[in-house]
């Protein structure tokens, strides 16, 4: 299966959606380094990987997905559940590569240069991400 | 409060960068990956490197392993319901939350500390 690009679909999300977003995103971040001042890094950590953002992002692809089909005169409702489930099963390989990111920094974040960590586990994140989906296409 | 006021806009900033290469990205499986994007945790982490320290951040990193489990099961549990059963996004998505919490806590009493 090739992957591509479609830009087009940017314009399909609207201003105040992208607005949404940035704030979820903000508040989220700035949850996390509250729970961490609080309850100590051990806790706070556990929220890296909440997916906090994942319900308001699933609920924003099945309002699109379902607009969507119904402009093809398809099962709309039935067809942008589906495109959940997938993108949610996307997501579940996804965490494979959040795995690895954490694992990375965790052992090597008291030795190394701190940037060059968090950029090897940013592609380290990516590189597993994609390896697991290869594999479950594979499969 | 100016700490806060930037590591809300780094947040915004990195979970909308993510969230719009989902979007261009097809097919869905392969942009649901930038559903799992490390986005909180590269603000959260390079904030925590300067300002706490490094071994702040590993112990958080550390913590992050158990949550990343947590997600993996989150994740798949929200993909199972919504293609076997006609539930809606936001009910199934919300309320599957639960289940993370659930595996992360107990998979942060199994991971080394």
């Amino acid at each position: 299966m090739v992957v591509k690009c479609d830009f087009g679909a940017l314009k399909q999300t609207k201003p105040h959606e992208y607005a949404m977003r940035f704030i979820f995103g903000g508040v989220v971040t700035v949850l996390t380094g509250l729970i961490a001042k609080e309850f100590g890094p051990g806790i706070g950590g556990l929220f890296l990987a909440f997916p906090a953002i994942f319900p308001a992002s699933a609920t924003l692809l099945e309002k699109h997905q379902r607009k969507r089909k119904e402009r093809l005169g398809l099962h709309g409702a039935q067809r942008a559940r589906l495109a959940v489930g997938v993108d949610a099963a996307g997501a579940a390989m996804g965490t494979c590569g959040l795995l690895a990111f954490a694992v990375l920094v965790w052992a090597t974040v008291e030795s190394h240069n701190a940037a060059l960590v968090l950029i090897a586990a940013t592609m380290a994140w990516l590189a597993v991400a994609i390896l697991v989906w290869k594999i479950r296409k594979a499969i | 409060m100016k700490e806060m006021v930037f590591r809300f806009l780094i947040g915004g900033a990195l979970v909308s960068a993510f969230a719009a290469t989902a979007d261009v990205l097809k097919p869905k499986s392969f942009a649901g990956l930038f559903g799992a994007a490390p986005s909180v945790a590269l603000a959260t982490l390079g904030l925590a490197i300067s300002a706490q320290g490094k071994r702040y951040a590993s112990t958080e990193a550390g913590a992050m392993v158990a949550g990343a489990v947590g997600f993996l099961v989150y994740a798949s549990c929200v993909s199972w319901l919504m293609m076997r059963y006609k539930m809606r996004t936001t009910v199934t998505s919300s309320a599957a939350l639960a289940v993370w919490f659930l595996v992360t806590f107990l998979a942060r009493m199994a991971w080394p500390r």
